[in-house]
C-alpha cells in the first residue's frame, strides 16, 4: 500500500483539528480527512469560543500544547472575562470569535503542521481486522491504511436538518452527511444513540434597528486565552454585542404554533440538551415567565449576519419570520438563515475507555460530538486527548488520564465513559467538584508539566511556566517574611484608604488575607517587580488558602478511593448479590476503581458495600 | 458468598410457636433433608407446608414451613422459616436437628449484616436494625424500631432537599451569569438561608440528645473529696455492694460501673476515686480517671459532707462543674450544718447510710433531663454516635459557611461548605457512599473466615 499513515482523523472540526495537529506534533504520520477543506474548525452555531467553564478547558488546551486558545486568540473581536465578581474559581473567558478569521486561521495552522497531510473525502466505512482498526473506506471506494483511527464526526453521522416538518439529510450547510459509517459502525459491535441539538436563526444586519436594544461591549481590559500570546487589538476596537427580551406576541404566536414545530410536532427522535433548550421549550416549561433574554452578536466583520443568542428553534420558516418580527427592534429583520434542529448518530461513551479509546475496537478514537458531547471547546478537549493517545497507543505509552482534580478536561472524559450521556453533554463548572482547584489562572501550573512530560510542550514553553513557578514561590516567601511595620505614615495609609488599622505588626502574608485588602496595596510597602500573572495567582492563592486547603482535602478522600483499583478480569457475574442495575452498568462500563464505580449512576453505597466485599474476601489474600 | 446460616428468631421461653430462621444458598435443600411432607425443593417460593421435623427417622416436631426464595426475602437469599410447636425442649431440638445438617448458628445480628451487605437495607436501617437487637428497654426498642422505618432519614431528606435547592442556586448564577432568570445569592441574602439549614440541623442535634440518651443512657459520675460517702450513694443507688465502702481515705481506685433504669432510661454510674491533690502516682491515675469521667459524663453527682466546711479543693470541683449538668448531694444531713454552699440550685439532701434523699436525687434527675416527657413523646430520633457525629460536622460546616460570609469570601467558594454539608447528610441517610463508612463497618461484622 502506498498511503499508509500512522493516524487518520476523520473529520476537520474542532476535535479533529486538535487530534490531527496534535498527533502530528508529537510525530505520527497524520492524515486529516474533511468533507470539505472549507469547513474546517467552522463555527456552525453560535459565534463564540469560551465561556463559563468552557473557557477554562480552551485554557487547558492551550497548557496542554493544543491550537484553540491560539487561534482564539486571533481571531475575535470582543473579550469578556465571565463572573468577574465572584470568586476566581469560576471565572472564565470567552471571546465573540470571527466565523471567517478563526477557521481560516486554523487551517493555516494545520497546513504549517509537519507531517500532517488533509485531503477531502467522505469516509463511509472503516477497514477493521481482528478487532483491531486498520484503515477507513471512502465513499468512492477508495480504502487509506493506518494504524490508527480518531473519528470526530461532529453532526455529520446521518445528519438531518429538520425545520418545521421539512427534514433534509446532510449537515450544517445543507452539507453533504456519511450514510453509512454509522450503521457499519453498528455492524462492528457499536451501541448507535441519536442526539439533536439546534440553532437560531440569522439577521442580516442592514434590517436591524439597534436603536431599541441594550448594547453590551466586552470588558475594558485584556485577556488571553493562551499562555503565549500578547493582545491582538486595541482594547476600545472591540464590537459590540446587544440585548433585547421576548415580547408578549413572541410568546404568543410560539403557543399557537408548537405543533409545527418539529421538537413537538413529534419530527424528532433524537434528544436535546437540557440547558440549551430551544425558545419553544422554554415557553412550555416556564410558562410563568413573561420574557427571555436574547442576545444579539455579530458572527464576522466580514459579513453581514447576526446571530440571535438564546431563539434557537425548529419551527417552519414562515412562523420563524412571524416570531423574528415580534422581537424589539427586528420588526423588518430580515432572516438570511433560518434556525434548524439538526439529528445525528453518536456513539455510546460507555464503549470508550478513559484514554478515548474504543473498547470494542483497538486504536479507534472518538472525540467530540459523536462521544454525545455539545461545544466547540469539549470538542476541541477531547480531540487533543484522542491525538496524544492515539499516539501513545502506537508507541506502547501509557495513556494520558487527566484526573478530575487537574482538569475540566479530566472532568468531562470521565463524566463521559463513567456515567455516559443520553442528551449532549455540555461543561458547567457545577459538574467539576473540585472547581476551586480548576481555575482560568493556574491552567498552565495545572498542565504544563504534564504536556511537556507526554511532549507536547516543548522545552522553552515549559521554561516559562518554571520561571513562573520560581516567581511565584519567591513572593509567597518575601510576603510571609516581611512584616508590617506600624509607623505613622503607614498608619495613615490605611486610615486615608478606609481601612482598618492592623493593632500589632503582621505580615504582609497575613494582611493579604483580610477581603478589603488586594495585592496592589502591598505595593505602598515593598517593590512588587512581578508579572501581572504572578501577582494574581500568589494573591489568589494566599487570600482564598483556606478553601483551597479544603479542598485538597477532598481530593485526597477522591484520590485514595480512585486508589481501589478493580482488576480488569473482575467477573461480575461471581458477585451474586449485585442489584442487577448495578451489575450491568458495572459490566458495561468496568470501572478501574472504587472511586470510579462509585460516580456510576445506578450503582448505589450498597453496591459499593458488596463489591468492596467482594474485592476484599477474593483479591487481599 | 455466604454460608448457610439458622437461629432461633422469636424470643426464648413459653410462646404459643417458636419460628427458627435458616438463610442462605442451602437453607432449602439441607431443611428438606430432615423435612417429611412436600419436597421444598419443588414448592413455589412463598408458600407454606405442614409436614413433620425427623432426626434419623426420630419425629420431632409437628411443623409449618415456609419457603423463601431470593430475592425477595429478608436477607435477599433463600430462607426457610420454620414454626415449631413453642416450648423450649422442643424449639432446641429442632434447632439441633437444623444444626445437624451441616447449618451453622448465626451469630447475633448477622440476618441484619447480610441483608445489609446483600444491599437489602441501608447502613442507618442496619444501624437501627442492631440497635434493636441490643435493646434492653422498651423505650429503646421503641426508638430502634422507628429509625429502621427510615423516619430519621426522612428527616434528614428534608434538611438535604433544602441545601440542594439552595446549591442549585448558586450553581446557575456561576454557570449562567448573563441570564437574569435566578434570583443572584449574595454575601447579603446568603446568610438567612444558611440559618435556615443551621436552625434545621441544631434540632436534629437538640433532639438526638435525647435519642442518645434512651440509646445509650445517661452516664453518671459521683465525684467529691474522699470519704465523703461517693460509694456508699452508689451502693444505695444500686441497691448493692459493688464498690469497696471503707473509713479510710482513697480506697477506691478503680472507677466501678452499676446500672439502674429510671423512666425506661438506663443511667449508667461510673463511681470515681476520691478527688484530692495527691502525689500517689497509683492513685494519682485513679484521680486523672476521676476528671475524665467528669469530661465524659452526661451528669455529675458531688457529694458534699453536711457537716464540714468547703474545703479549696471542693471550690475548685464547683468551678469546673460550672458549666456541666450536675447535682450537688450533701451527704450526712444528720449531723449539724456547716456546710456553707452558696448556689443552692438541685441541690439534695440527704444519708447514705440511712438511704436518704435517694428518692428526691432521682425526681431532680427524672427533671433534669426531663424523662416523663421523653417517655411519651413521638420518638423519631437520630440516636447513634456515627449519625450524631456527622451532623455535628454538618452543622460545622454551615457555621463555617456563616463566618466566611462575614469575611466575604465569594459565594462560589464559600459553597464547598454547604456541599461538604449537604455530602455529609448523605452519608446519614445512605445516599453517599464513604470508604469510612465500610471500614466502621468491616470492624462491626467479622468479614474474615
Amino acid at each position: 500500500m502506498i498511503n499508509m499513515y500512522d493516524i487518520i482523523v476523520v473529520g476537520g472540526g474542532h476535535a479533529g483539528c486538535e487530534a490531527s495537529h496534535i498527533a502530528a506534533v508529537l510525530g505520527c504520520k497524520t492524515l486529516l480527512v474533511t468533507a470539505n477543506i472549507n469547513n474546517i474548525a467552522d463555527m456552525p452555531c453560535n459565534p463564540s469560543i469560551g465561556g463559563t467553564a468552557k473557557g477554562i478547558i480552551v485554557r487547558e488546551i492551550d497548557a496542554l500544547g493544543g491550537l484553540m486558545g491560539i487561534i482564539a486568540d486571533k481571531s475575535h473581536f470582543q473579550i469578556k472575562m465571565l463572573n468577574n465578581g465572584k470568586g476566581p474559581a469560576v471565572r472564565s473567558l470567552r471571546a465573540q470569535a470571527d466565523k471567517i478569521t478563526y477557521p481560516k486561521n486554523m487551517l493555516k495552522a494545520l497546513r504549517d503542521t509537519k507531517n500532517l497531510t488533509i485531503i477531502e473525502g467522505m469516509v463511509e466505512n472503516l477497514i477493521v481486522k481482528e478487532n483491531t482498526v486498520q484503515g477507513i473506506v471512502l465513499a468512492n471506494g477508495e480504502e487509506i491504511l493506518s494504524k490508527a483511527v480518531i473519528l470526530t464526526t461532529g453532526t455529520y453521522l446521518k445528519g438531518n436538518i429538520l425545520i418545521g416538518d421539512e427534514n433534509n439529510p446532510g449537515g450544517p450547510h445543507g452539507e453533504k452527511r456519511s450514510n453509512h459509517l454509522s450503521d457499519n459502525l453498528k455492524k462492528l459491535g457499536l451501541t448507535i444513540q441519536r442526539l439533536k441539538t439546534g440553532t437560531p436563526p440569522r439577521i442580516k444586519k442592514s434590517s436591524i434597528d439597534f436603536s431599541k436594544m441594550k448594547p453590551e461591549t466586552g470588558d475594558d481590559k485584556y485577556y488571553t486565552f493562551s499562555f503565549d500570546t500578547e493582545p491582538l487589538y486595541k482594547i476600545n476596537e472591540q464590537q459590540k454585542c446587544f440585548l433585547i427580551y421576548t415580547t408578549p406576541k413572541t410568546h404568543e404566536i410560539i403557543k399557537a404554533n408548537l405543533n409545527k414545530s418539529a421538537m413537538y410536532g413529534g419530527y424528532v427522535t433524537g434528544i436535546g440538551p437540557r440547558y440549551c433548550p430551544s425558545i419553544e421549550d422554554k415557553i412550555v416549561r416556564f410558562a410563568d415567565k413573561e420574557k427571555h433574554q436574547l442576545f444579539l452578536e455579530p458572527e464576522s466583520i466580514y459579513y453581514d449576519e447576526w446571530y440571535i443568542q438564546g431563539f434557537s428553534t425548529s419551527m417552519p420558516r414562515d412562523i420563524q419570520e412571524q416570531m423574528v418580527h415580534s422581537l424589539p427592534g427586528l420588526e423588518k429583520a430580515v432572516i438570511t438563515k433560518y434556525a434548524y434542529a439538526i439529528e445525528y448518530d453518536a456513539i455510546d461513551p460507555l464503549e470508550m475507555r478513559p484514554s478515548l479509546e474504543n473498547k470494542i475496537i483497538a486504536n479507534l478514537f472518538t472525540a467530540g460530538q459523536i462521544n454525545g458531547t455539545s461545544g466547540y471547546e469539549e470538542a476541541a478537549g477531547q480531540g487533543l486527548i484522542a491525538g496524544i493517545n492515539a499516539h501513545h497507543k502506537l508507541n506502547n505509552l501509557e495513556p494520558l488520564i487527566l484526573k478530575r482534580n487537574e482538569s475540566y478536561i479530566g472532568v468531562l472524559i470521565d463524566d463521559l465513559v463513567t456515567k455516559g450521556t443520553v442528551e449532549p453533554y455540555r461543561m458547567l463548572t457545577s459538574r467539576a467538584e473540585f472547581r476551586l482547584l480548576l481555575r482560568h489562572d493556574n491552567a498552565d501550573l495545572r498542565l504544563r508539566k504534564i504536556g511537556y512530560e507526554h511532549g507536547t510542550i516543548d522545552k522553552e514553553r515549559y521554561q516559562k511556566l518554571e520561571n513562573k513557578l520560581k516567581d511565584i514561590n519567591n513572593l509567597k516567601e518575601i510576603l510571609k517574611n516581611t512584616n508590617l511595620s506600624l509607623n505613622d505614615k503607614n498608619k495613615e495609609l490605611f486610615i486615608k484608604n478606609n481601612l482598618e488599622v492592623p493593632t500589632f505588626s503582621i505580615s504582609l502574608y497575613q494582611l493579604l488575607k483580610r477581603p478589603e485588602i488586594n495585592i496592589d496595596f502591598l505595593k505602598n510597602f515593598l517593590d512588587l517587580n512581578y508579572k501581572e500573572e504572578v501577582l494574581e495567582e500568589v494573591e489568589i492563592e494566599i487570600k482564598y488558602e483556606g478553601y483551597i486547603a479544603k479542598s485538597y482535602k477532598e481530593v485526597e478522600r477522591m484520590l485514595k478511593l480512585e486508589e481501589k483499583l478493580i482488576p480488569e478480569d473482575i467477573n461480575y457475574q461471581d458477585i451474586t448479590n449485585l442489584a442487577s442495575e448495578a451489575r450491568q452498568k458495572l459490566e458495561k462500563i468496568r470501572p478501574k476503581s472504587i472511586g470510579q464505580a462509585a460516580r456510576i449512576s445506578g450503582v448505589n453505597p450498597s453496591d459499593l458495600s458488596i463489591l468492596s466485599v467482594y474485592l476484599k474476601k477474593k483479591y487481599s489474600k | 458468598m455466604f454460608d448457610t446460616i439458622c437461629a432461633i428468631s422469636t424470643a426464648r421461653g413459653v410462646g404459643a410457636i417458636s419460628i427458627i430462621r435458616v438463610s442462605g444458598p442451602q437453607a432449602i435443600s439441607k431443611v428438606a433433608q430432615i423435612f417429611t411432607g412436600k419436597d421444598l425443593n419443588k414448592v413455589p417460593s412463598h408458600t407454606i407446608h405442614y409436614g413433620h421435623i425427623i432426626n434419623n427417622n426420630e419425629l420431632i416436631d409437628e411443623v409449618l414451613i415456609s419457603v423463601l426464595k431470593a430475592p425477595k426475602t429478608y436477607t435477599m437469599e433463600d430462607m426457610v422459616e420454620i414454626n415449631t410447636h413453642g416450648g423450649i425442649a422442643s424449639t432446641k431440638k429442632v434447632l439441633e436437628t437444623v444444626l445437624g445438617t451441616g447449618i451453622r448458628l448465626a451469630l447475633p445480628g448477622e440476618f441484619t449484616k447480610r441483608a445489609f451487605l446483600n444491599g437489602r437495607i441501608d447502613l442507618t436501617r442496619a444501624e437501627a436494625v442492631e440497635n434493636l437487637i441490643n435493646s434492653q428497654t422498651d423505650l429503646e426498642r421503641k426508638l430502634a424500631l422507628n429509625t429502621v422505618d427510615g423516619k430519621v432519614a426522612k428527616k434528614i431528606k428534608k434538611v438535604r432537599d433544602i441545601i440542594v435547592n439552595l446549591m442549585a442556586n448558586i450553581e446557575v448564577n456561576i454557570d449562567y451569569p448573563e441570564y437574569e432568570d435566578a434570583l443572584v445569592i449574595t454575601l447579603e441574602n446568603l446568610p438567612p438561608r444558611l440559618k435556615e439549614i443551621k436552625i434545621e440541623l441544631e434540632k436534629l442535634l437538640e433532639e438526638s440528645k435525647i435519642g442518645k440518651i434512651i440509646n445509650q443512657g445517661i452516664k453518671v459520675a459521683i465525684i467529691g473529696r474522699p470519704n465523703v460517702g461517693k460509694s456508699s450513694l452508689l451502693n444505695a443507688m444500686l441497691k448493692e455492694n459493688k464498690a469497696i465502702v471503707t473509713d479510710i481515705a482513697g480506697t477506691t481506685r478503680d472507677i466501678v460501673e452499676g446500672e439502674i433504669e429510671l423512666k425506661g432510661i438506663r443511667l449508667k454510674f461510673i463511681d470515681t476515686a476520691g478527688i484530692r491533690k495527691t502525689t500517689d502516682i497509683v492513685e494519682k491515675i485513679g484521680v486523672d480517671k476521676s476528671f475524665e469521667a467528669i469530661l465524659n459524663a452526661d451528669l455529675v453527682i458531688h457529694v458534699l459532707n453536711n457537716n464540714e466546711l468547703l474545703t479549696e479543693e471542693d471550690q475548685e470541683l464547683i468551678n469546673k462543674l460550672k458549666d456541666k449538668t450536675h447535682i450537688t448531694y450533701v451527704n450526712k444531713n444528720d449531723l449539724p450544718t456547716k456546710l456553707d454552699l452558696v448556689n443552692k440550685d438541685n441541690v439534695v439532701y440527704g444519708n447514705t447510710t440511712k438511704e436518704e434523699g435517694i428518692e428526691d436525687l432521682k425526681n431532680k434527675i427524672i427533671e433534669i433531663f426531663d424523662l416523663e416527657a421523653i417517655n411519651t413523646s413521638n420518638l423519631e430520633l437520630a440516636s447513634s454516635t456515627r449519625v450524631i457525629n456527622l451532623i455535628k460536622e454538618a452543622l460545622n460546616s454551615i457555621n463555617s459557611a456563616l463566618e466566611n460570609v462575614a469575611k466575604k469570601i465569594p459565594v462560589d467558594m464559600i459553597a464547598i461548605d454547604i456541599k461538604k454539608a449537604w455530602d455529609l447528610l448523605g452519608e446519614v441517610t445512605g445516599e453517599a457512599y464513604q470508604d469510612e463508612l465500610l471500614d466502621t463497618l468491616f470492624s462491626k461484622f467479622c468479614l474474615g473466615k
